[in-house]
């Protein structure tokens, strides 16, 4: 196909980028400041263009893996090993796509160490983009852990008030889990003599063991969804996280747990994924449910979108534990649209924060009156959060709950319930921040959307459209490698009733 | 042109939305109105083609969701039942349109509002052409959205924004309902298209399958999960708190979405999915006894109510409840031709309310009207067609397509056929009743309006009465002229579009007239008695209401109170949601998750690091005395240990 290592290109530009801008030097911080955000701006556009390549030459009707790249990194079982399949590819433009717009929100919220920000963000892009690309598990160990660390510089040095408690709490949370799936990748890697990622997925592990694998990658993955019961990090990060943090946090880290369950959980331990689904459900339902009633009782804007992540995020897990076509391909629309909803959310509260630096929902209130423009935006999302036919949001809701039913109709049930209750704290949510009188004296001068703003929400809206009306265009690119993925997972399942009958 | 019909008003709705601000308001307002009634006017040709020339089409446009077995298009499907639907939504729309360019003459939003009722009309389009039922869930939730938008128009006032809010949430609980029937379709007959699955349904009746912890009948369950969806669409008994709450707003959306066109979406679909509700006679049972239910209780409070609008949408629920139960005992062309008359009845009478409320300064109260009549008379003599058309009064619509329903439910001769049978009757009674009342309330006796207002009492101008005289026209002659169409279904009307078994002939035996003469007599005579009555209370003994009032202290303010739905909603589902939600929150999140997790474990972790640091005291005798006792310990471990 392409002779260029595309993959790594992606992958590394923002990096290069990253040493640009520490190349900058002036004694006007000011002109340095400026210099970093347009170095950023150019890169991450760069980025973005040089990554959709990978989507046009990107071939939907085979399931291997595409764009491979292995050279021997720390040995010859440990290598530097890159490439796609139909489950990554879009969660690689889901990135390169909305960073761009994180750096145009950042344009003026962020006033102090500019430079250090951006080189903050681009070595996470880097980083993000490099788990979704990564076929060996120590490179995709190094990706994945090492984007706790911009972020959580993110977090604790342009954060809000509580900052630093929540960038703990993000870090030691995250850690924690991470490391029980070092300790598995070692064990794999032990067992397997690789660390493979494609060889790793043809390779058989004993039922106990996988067992007590899944739940080392799980307790890493599920901490990053972020699953109920252990999800509180991420209302804390969000609430404390600058804008653009919070964007990246919601629309791209989240989705690295998802990512995870397919990539590792699903194809490596498949009888485990079988047994421990149940349990997956479980938590799932419970966090639809539970989070969704937390949510609205908030008072904080960022906490309610937060605990809504949490949610959606159910759904996904739903999803992906339903193991047929519909429940995967949903859950895998579902964090593309999540990521792109959720992300245009927190840009939305940004905006208002950035006017009258509080997220507070009774602070607001009739804002349509001075704002129609963000109003109209706001309703977008607002609506595709909730999930409405004709955007995003519903196709992703529906293709889970379809997938659910068929795999248990109690919990298509009560996940069914999410989409009551998300209307409700949506909208009510929307209506005491942009709907009634204008009556606080503060927000009588309000200005509406900057070209700026307008342009960074335009592309999202159209995008939220786009999926929601023609959402073909995703699916084709995953249909065969998640069918891939079901008849692997199928045949692995067959091969242990083939075992335990004949231990009979 | 089919395509054209649908995506004309999105066209519409596109130009006043976007470019409202730059074209200004009555270009907006010219370029809705103008493609609305093109609209209209194709669907008129397409009910000729259709209807009455039986060329039913389908036209696919391209894939909407594909996924494993589930493969869903977007496409258009015309056949008898669409085409009717089509002169419904499309007539009404142009009419409302027209007329709120004179109702809405002092909005500073006009533009938006256009928006709004074009995007509506395309969504309630989409719902009626859909070929597969998640097309249908778009098209249900696309009117609900317009429907949420429209009632909180006027976003300053917080009664309207809540209303809106009311109407979204509730209707989302059946959506809920709804959403799991599709699922249920498509888990059994691995396919969503109309066509497939009604051509299936036949094979599946009697079949069990497994829904959450029991063995349940299929297709009754499937019926019953989507006849949910219907209830909150259509605001039918414990799910239509929603819609007199909705008249926050204004009232040419009422006249559109919740009389003539959204509310009926329900039975529409109830109609349209007869090849699986035939097969689910229990179904059907609950729906005759939800839908004679309404229409009982929903007269019964349309009663009392002081606000005019309020009146006419107690009166569009119960009427709806007509309409489902006519659908219950299998007369689905009868509840299609009730849902027919009473879009040109009611939107009449609601663009009257509205021409009434103009003229009297926006008050809706009618203890602040009376004696209107000589300042409105075209007005009025409107008001008393739609009225009368309403309560079935001989050859107007309403008598053709109200009694029928009526005559249906006896003649199904069911226990539940005649309880709706009987509870129909009743309500044709008191639908007679608040009728009258309304107009005498509104029309005649002492002015009860301040001065002031009375002097400002005018005729509204012509751009709103010209439409009405349409709706009238409608009100007056669509059910003696359709009648041998929809209820005969003369020349093969409907087609294939609806199906109904031998074993359930209650529209043949309406039809043939298989019922003792006093069936037919009874619902006249009680629209009379209705009248009477309500004529000699409030126009001869106009005391008498309010010592009645006052007698039956408890029954009066259960019914103006709307039987405390509302309150008993907000105590066990409102409250116990928001309680719940705090105490997670609070409870659950931050005492027991955080209290334990993140927060408890670092406080633990401090609180040991602070006792270590304690030993670290410096003294080398200490260290000496902490060796000391390290040593004895392993001296007295490997004595004992190995030793023993």
């Amino acid at each position: 196909m392409v002779d260029v290592p595309l993959l790594s290109l992606v992958t590394f530009i923002p990096l290069v980028g990253a040493l640009i801008i520490l190349m900058i030097r002036d004694k006007d911080a000011a002109v340095v400041a400026r210099n970093a955000r347009w170095v950023a701006l150019n890169v991450t556009v760069v980025t973005f263009v040089v990554s959709l390549f990978i989507w046009i030459n990107f071939d939907p009707s085979k399931a291997d893996f595409q764009f491979e790249e292995r050279v021997p990194w720390i040995s010859d079982t440990i290598t530097y090993h890159m490439g796609v399949d139909g489950i990554s590819v879009l969660f690689i433009i889901l990135t390169t796509f909305l960073m761009p717009l994180c750096i145009l929100a950042s344009w003026e919220a962020i006033t102090v160490r500019v430079k250090e920000y951006m080189i903050a963000f681009l070595v996470l892009e880097t980083l993000m983009i490099g788990v979704f690309c990564a076929l060996d598990l120590f490179l995709f160990y190094l990706f994945f852990e090492g984007g706790l660390i911009p972020m959580f510089l993110i977090i604790g040095v342009w954060g809000g008030v509580r900052r630093v408690y929540s960038a703990f709490k993000f870090f030691l949370y995250t850690l924690l889990g991470s490391v029980l799936m070092l300790l598995a990748m070692l064990a794999m890697y032990f067992q397997a003599g690789t660390a493979d990622i494609p060889t790793i997925m043809a390779t058989t592990f004993d039922g106990d063991v996988q067992k007590w694998l899944w739940l080392a990658f799980f307790a890493s993955f599920a901490v990053k969804m972020p699953m109920w019961p252990v999800h509180t990090w991420l209302p804390d990060a969000h609430v404390e996280a600058p804008t653009a943090g919070s964007v990246i946090l919601a629309g791209v880290l989240l989705k690295m747990g998802g990512y995870g369950f397919l990539r590792f959980s699903l194809p490596m331990f498949p009888e485990a994924s079988e047994y421990f689904a149940p349990m997956v459900f479980a938590l799932s339902v419970i966090a639809v449910i539970y989070t969704s009633l937390v949510a609205l009782m908030q008072e904080d804007m960022k906490k309610l979108i937060a605990y809504s992540s949490v949610a959606h995020m159910g759904f996904v897990t739903i999803g992906i534990f339903a193991l047929n076509d519909q429940g995967i391909e949903g859950s895998i629309i579902q964090m593309l649209s999540h990521g792109v909803v959720s992300a245009a959310l927190f840009l939305v509260v940004g905006v208002v924060y950035d006017r009258m630096h509080s997220r507070e929902i009774a602070r607001y209130g009739g804002l349509v009156h001075r704002m129609p423009k963000y109003a109209f935006f706001f309703m977008v999302f607002m609506l595709a959060s909730v999930g409405l036919p004709g955007t995003s949001g519903f196709v992703g809701e529906f293709l889970v709950l379809v997938g659910a039913y068929e795999a248990n109709t109690w919990v298509a049930f009560l996940a069914a319930t999410g989409v009551v209750l998300g209307a409700a704290y949506m909208l009510w949510l929307y209506r005491r921040v942009i709907f009634g009188e204008l009556t606080k004296d503060d927000l009588k001068d309000i200005l509406d959307l900057r070209p700026r703003e307008v342009l960074v929400f335009t592309p999202l809206a159209l995008v939220v459209m786009w999926m929601g009306v023609y959402p073909s265009s995703f699916l084709d690119v995953m249909h065969v490698s998640v069918e891939n993925l079901i008849a692997q997972h199928e045949k692995a399942m067959a091969a242990v009733q083939v075992l335990e009958l004949a231990a009979k | 042109m089919y395509v054209a019909i649908v995506f004309l008003p999105l066209l519409g709705a596109a130009i006043a939305g976007f470019l409202g601000k730059f074209i200004g308001d009555r270009p907006s307002e010219i370029v809705t109105c103008l493609l609305v009634s093109v609209s209209a006017l194709l669907s008129l040709v397409a009910f000729y083609q259709v209807g009455l020339q039986q060329q039913t089409t389908t036209i696919d446009l391209f894939t909407w969701i594909q996924s494993g077995a589930l493969d869903v298009s977007w496409s258009i499907r015309v056949d008898t039942l669409t085409a009717v639907m089509l002169v419904v939504v499309n007539l009404v729309s142009a009419v409302v349109h027209i007329y709120s360019i004179g109702y809405m003459s002092h909005d500073p939003h006009r533009a938006r509002f256009f928006a709004y009722l074009s995007l509506f009309t395309f969504a309630m389009l989409m719902l009626v052409t859909a070929d597969n039922f998640l097309q249908m869930f778009f098209g249900w939730e696309g009117v609900g959205l317009c429907s949420y938008l429209l009632i909180g128009f006027w976003y300053k006032k917080p009664s309207a924004n809540a209303a809106a809010i009311k109407a979204f949430v509730v209707n989302r609980i059946g959506d809920f309902g709804f959403i799991l029937g599709i699922l249920t379709v498509f888990l059994v007959f691995g396919s969503i298209d109309f066509d497939t699955v009604f051509r299936a349904a036949p094979t599946k009746a009697g079949e069990t399958f497994h829904f959450l912890s029991w063995d349940v009948d299929l297709l009754t369950v499937m019926t019953l999960l989507l006849f949910i969806g219907a209830m909150g669409k259509s605001a039918q008994i414990g799910l239509h708190t929603w819609l007199p709450d909705a008249m926050e707003g204004p009232t040419p959306v009422s006249a559109l979405i919740h009389a003539a066109t959204m509310v009926t979406a329900g039975v529409f679909m109830v109609a349209r999915c007869s090849p699986l509700f035939e097969y689910a006679p229990i179904t059907l049972m609950v729906v005759t006894i939800i839908g004679a239910s309404t229409a009982f209780m929903a007269a019964t409070i349309g009663l009392v109510q002081n606000d005019i609008k309020r009146v006419v949408a107690y009166s569009t629920c119960s009427q709806l409840g007509y309409m489902f139960f006519a659908a219950g005992v299998s007369a689905y062309p009868i509840a299609i031709f009730h849902l027919f008359t009473h879009a040109f009845f009611k939107a009449l009478l609601f663009l009257g309310s509205g021409s009434v409320i103009h003229g009297v300064s926006d008050e809706q109260d009618m203890r602040k009207m009376g004696g209107l009549w000589r300042h409105m008379k075209v007005t009025y003599a409107l008001m008393w067609i739609g009225s009368l058309a309403l309560t079935g009064f001989p050859l107007l619509a309403g008598f053709y397509s109200k009694d029928a329903i009526i005559e249906s439910a006896y003649v199904a001769g069911t226990p539940v056929g005649d309880y709706a049978f009987w509870l129909g009757v009743a309500g044709a009674v008191l639908t007679a009743f608040y009728s009258i009342r309304l107009i005498i309330m509104t029309f005649h006796g002492t002015p009860r309006a301040s001065e002031e207002v009375m002097s400002h009492v005018h005729e509204s101008p012509k751009v709103m009465i010209l439409p009405l005289l349409v709706l009238a026209a409608g009100a007056i002659g669509a059910g003696f002229a359709f009648s041998g169409f929809f209820v005969g279904n003369a020349g093969g009307f409907w087609g294939d579009s609806i199906l109904i078994l031998p074993e359930n002939p209650a529209v043949q035996m309406v039809v043939d007239h298989q019922y003792p003469w006093w069936v037919k007599a009874l619902p006249i005579a009680a629209g009379i008695i209705g009248m009477l009555v309500a004529f000699y209370m409030y126009a001869m003994r106009s005391d008498l209401p309010g010592a009645i009032a006052k007698m039956h202290h408890g029954a009066y303010q259960f019914l103006l109170n709307k039987w405390y739905f509302d309150e008993l909603y907000d105590l066990i589902f409102v409250r116990p949601a928001m309680w719940l939600g705090r105490v997670l929150w609070k409870g659950g999140d931050g005492r027991i998750i955080d209290g334990f997790g993140p927060d408890g474990i670092s406080a633990l972790v401090l609180n040991l690091a602070r006792r270590a640091t304690f030993l670290q005291s410096g003294y080398v005798y200490h260290y000496a005395f902490a060796m000391l006792i390290g040593v004895a310990f392993l001296v007295t471990f490997y004595m004992f240990a190995l030793g023993g």
